[in-house]
């Protein structure tokens, strides 16, 4: 059993928690991920590392309420228990490899969206501890969807929040504020996008047009995490990469995100009918009273 | 009394019935019925069905045991050489085994001794009997990697001989293959699997979930910092393949390993666990083996028409003979000489499987004969799931964050078979990870061998 040590609140439908996993925390990098499973009857969920700290023997985890799943484990509290907790999956994020001093040339802008802050929050905070100020856009619908904002401004050289309705910081989407800050003579060698697959797929559209190599990470459908089923296989090119292995990050220009998007909706039936199961309690029937349901 | 040339038929759940059921498909022998098959073995001083048994297992003294009534006896005698008797005579091909050397087979049909074994072990797991464990432990720690067959019997044998064993697992559940990879239907997990593994526990093995070799620690890490002298990689072959045609990332192809990960070790085919499972209604399973029965017959359980698709003919089917008229009894329908070109969609979503005919050419170097594709003969099976069942091969995780471990072109483990030592010192490896996809028995006869090694390396150091 993993104890959850801290179990927060971030935004509606977002929340953070402190997880004890000693093995994880001390061989995690930032890029990496790990797979949750709530209780015995409990699927396995990939969850991206947000922070860690090695001598606490804890990781940081901030999942979204999407579906039946993750909704009864925002329910967990601090003290409460994960069944297991395996990790780090997934390579580490390649410049975790890179010489320090040719990575300080480099200007590089990281782009999140949404829960997306997450995950690029470590590959941020460790740039810092190596120096290195890097540009941080992170978009959200509204203002109150904006997560880990003291976190980010603290470790970020520039950081550019956008809300889609402009509640606050820039109004728009998170491309329209790349290409201002590209007109504005910002020059950037690499970009890291993470957040929905859509806008990495626009991110994507847009920084090919600009000539900005671009890394992203991807988060299909997994089931066991270390490569033994394929269901997070993806194009990238012309070859078939399984996410959970091979990556979570790729180079964006080379990713089917159309195709991955589809497979994403895969199970779309099949998790409405958990989630409403789980809305409705006991008074669930199934369905809506005239075709079945679940029947 | 047993009519001599024949096998005391096995009670099996009715075809009909079982089609429709997760359930075991085979009840095994009562007492009765055990005993009355025992008396069919002529008790060969020059035992070949002995010779037969990967783990080398005294077969006619324990079916002696068991003609007589002593099936504590029996089962003493056969864990002197088997970790998991209650699977092994469950899943073993027994006709390539031991039963395909036993003198009966010549007339009439060879003393049925998995089903005999079968028996023996339940009655064990019924009436709680505990195996022997070590007069006292010798000092040394020994990690085993995997808890699949290879690594079990290798952590149990090590436990026996005074070792102090630990057991690091990938996924949230013991078992390997055994838990994810074989379903229900012929292995029950709570009352054979998990049991079974609780007497490798009560020999003193602890075991560690959730743990990634290559992620979450390393070999070299187990040596060097947790104090490990010797380890033992059981860690199978568990990359699935795929064909690589047009269309085969469209929704509803699975790869094997993932229908029956769903179903098997997430129980998606319960209502009450939360792992969702496409099932389909119509299923193409391409391939011929044990695994391709395995998901055609799930499937089938789910609901779906199932049509196993396979580009040699029956003879050639890898799978075993009872599991093929399992199958066919249960009305999985096979299109042989059949293989698949491009996976048709729509949408995203498989809509059918075009395959051409195939006929049998001349042998090729491993002599079975090489199937050729008739041209102009291209057809399409209408379905909605297709699942790849082509094999698997062993996972780089553990070879490529391993020092100075040697791997051959197909990314296996180069390990000596007698005692399964590796090019590095210390470490040695059996099953899968060094063989390929294989058998359960063979993994076991290979966990047996590392156990040996590593007994043979840590008392001479």
């Amino acid at each position: 059993m993993y104890k959850i040590r801290k179990a927060e609140k971030l935004a509606d439908k977002i929340y953070l928690m402190d997880v004890e996993a000693p093995r994880v925390a001390k061989h995690c990098e930032p890029g990496q991920f790990v797979i949750v499973k709530m209780d015995d009857k409990g699927e396995r969920i990939p969850l991206t590392i947000c922070d860690y700290d090695r001598e606490a023997g804890t990781i940081t985890i901030v999942f979204q309420c999407v579906g039946a799943s993750t909704e009864k484990m925002a329910m967990l509290k601090a003290g409460d228990s994960f069944r297991d907790f395996t990790g780090p999956l997934g390579c580490p994020s390649e410049f975790v490899e890179e010489d320090v001093e040719s990575l300080k040339k480099k200007k590089i802008l990281f782009v999140a969206g949404g829960v997306g802050a997450a995950p690029v929050y470590p590959q941020v905070k460790w740039m810092k501890e190596q120096g290195i100020d890097v540009d941080v856009i992170v978009g959200a619908k509204t203002k109150d969807m904006l997560i880990l904002e003291p976190e980010m401004e603290a470790v970020a050289g520039n950081y550019y929040p956008c809300t889609d309705d402009g509640t606050y910081g820039h109004s728009g989407m998170v491309t329209t504020k790349i290409e201002k800050l590209v007109e504005e003579g910002n020059k950037y060698d690499v970009c890291v996008a993470i957040g929905p697959m859509i806008m990495m797929k626009f991110v994507c559209l847009l920084t090919k047009k600009l000539e900005i190599p671009t890394v992203v990470s991807m988060n299909p459908i997994m089931v066991d995490g270390t490569g033994m089923c394929g269901a997070c296989r993806l194009h990238v090119g012309d070859e078939i990469k399984f996410a959970c292995v091979d990556g979570p990050e790729f180079d964006g220009h080379l990713v089917n995100f159309d195709e991955a998007m589809k497979r994403q909706e895969m199970y779309r039936t099949e998790e409405g009918r958990a989630m409403l199961k789980l809305q409705e309690g006991d008074t669930h029937h199934g369905g809506c009273g005239h075709c079945g349901g679940d029947e | 009394m047993a009519d001599v040339l024949k096998k005391v038929p096995v009670r099996e759940q009715d075809p009909k019935v079982r089609a429709t059921n997760f359930e075991e498909v085979c009840y095994g022998y009562n007492q009765e019925e055990a005993m009355d098959e025992a008396t069919r073995c002529i008790n060969c001083k020059n035992a070949q069905c002995v010779k037969g048994c990967p783990v080398g297992i005294d077969i006619p003294a324990f079916i002696q045991q068991v003609k007589e009534g002593n099936i504590e006896e029996a089962y003493k005698i056969i864990g002197q050489s088997s970790a998991l008797p209650a699977v092994c005579g469950r899943v073993c091909p027994q006709e390539s085994q031991c039963e395909g050397k036993c003198i009966r087979g010549i007339k009439g049909e060879p003393v049925s001794i998995g089903k005999l074994e079968r028996f023996v072990a339940d009655y064990a797991l019924e009436n709680d009997i505990k195996p022997v464990g070590a007069d006292k432990m010798n000092g040394h720690k020994v990690a085993v990697i995997g808890s699949g067959p290879a690594g079990l019997t290798c952590a149990g044998d090590l436990a026996k001989l005074g070792y102090e064993v630990t057991v690091f697992e990938a996924l949230h559940e013991l078992g390997g293959v055994l838990v994810y990879g074989i379903p229900e239907f012929r292995l029950p997990k709570l009352k054979v699997v998990a049991k079974e593994i609780d007497k490798v526990k009560e020999l003193g093995v602890k075991f560690e979930t959730n743990v990634v070799i290559g992620k979450s620690t390393t070999i070299d890490q187990l040596i060097e910092e947790e104090g490990f002298e010797a380890v033992f990689i059981g860690s199978g072959a568990g990359l699935p393949k795929f064909m690589g045609i047009p269309g085969e990332n469209a929704n509803g192809v699975f790869s094997a390993n993932e229908y029956l990960t769903r179903s098997n070790l997430m129980k998606a085919f319960d209502d009450s666990y939360d792992t969702p499972i496409a099932a389909g209604k119509k299923v193409a399973v391409v391939g011929g083996g044990n695994v391709a029965m395995d998901a055609a017959r799930t499937a089938l359980r789910l609901g779906a028409e199932v049509h196993i698709v396979y580009r040699r003919s029956e003879e050639e089917l890898p799978a075993r003979v009872e599991e093929v008229h399992h199958a066919k009894e249960e009305g999985v329908q096979f299109d042989l000489l059949t293989n698949p070109v491009e996976i048709l969609e729509e949408n995203g979503w498989v809509t059918g499987i075009k395959c051409i005919r195939m006929e049998l050419g001349e042998p090729d170097a491993s002599g079975r004969r090489r199937p050729v594709a008739i041209e102009g003969s291209e057809f399409v099976i209408d379905v909605d799931t297709v699942i790849m069942s082509l094999g698997t091969s062993p996972n780089p995780l553990i070879s490529s964050t391993t020092e100075g471990l040697e791997v051959n072109k197909w990314k296996c483990i180069v390990a000596d078979e007698e005692l399964g030592k590796t090019s590095k010192d210390g470490v040695y490896a059996g099953g899968d990870a060094v063989t390929g996809a294989a058998t359960v028995i063979l993994a076991m006869g290979a966990g047996k061998a590392g156990a040996q090694g590593i007994h043979e390396y840590l008392s001479n150091k």
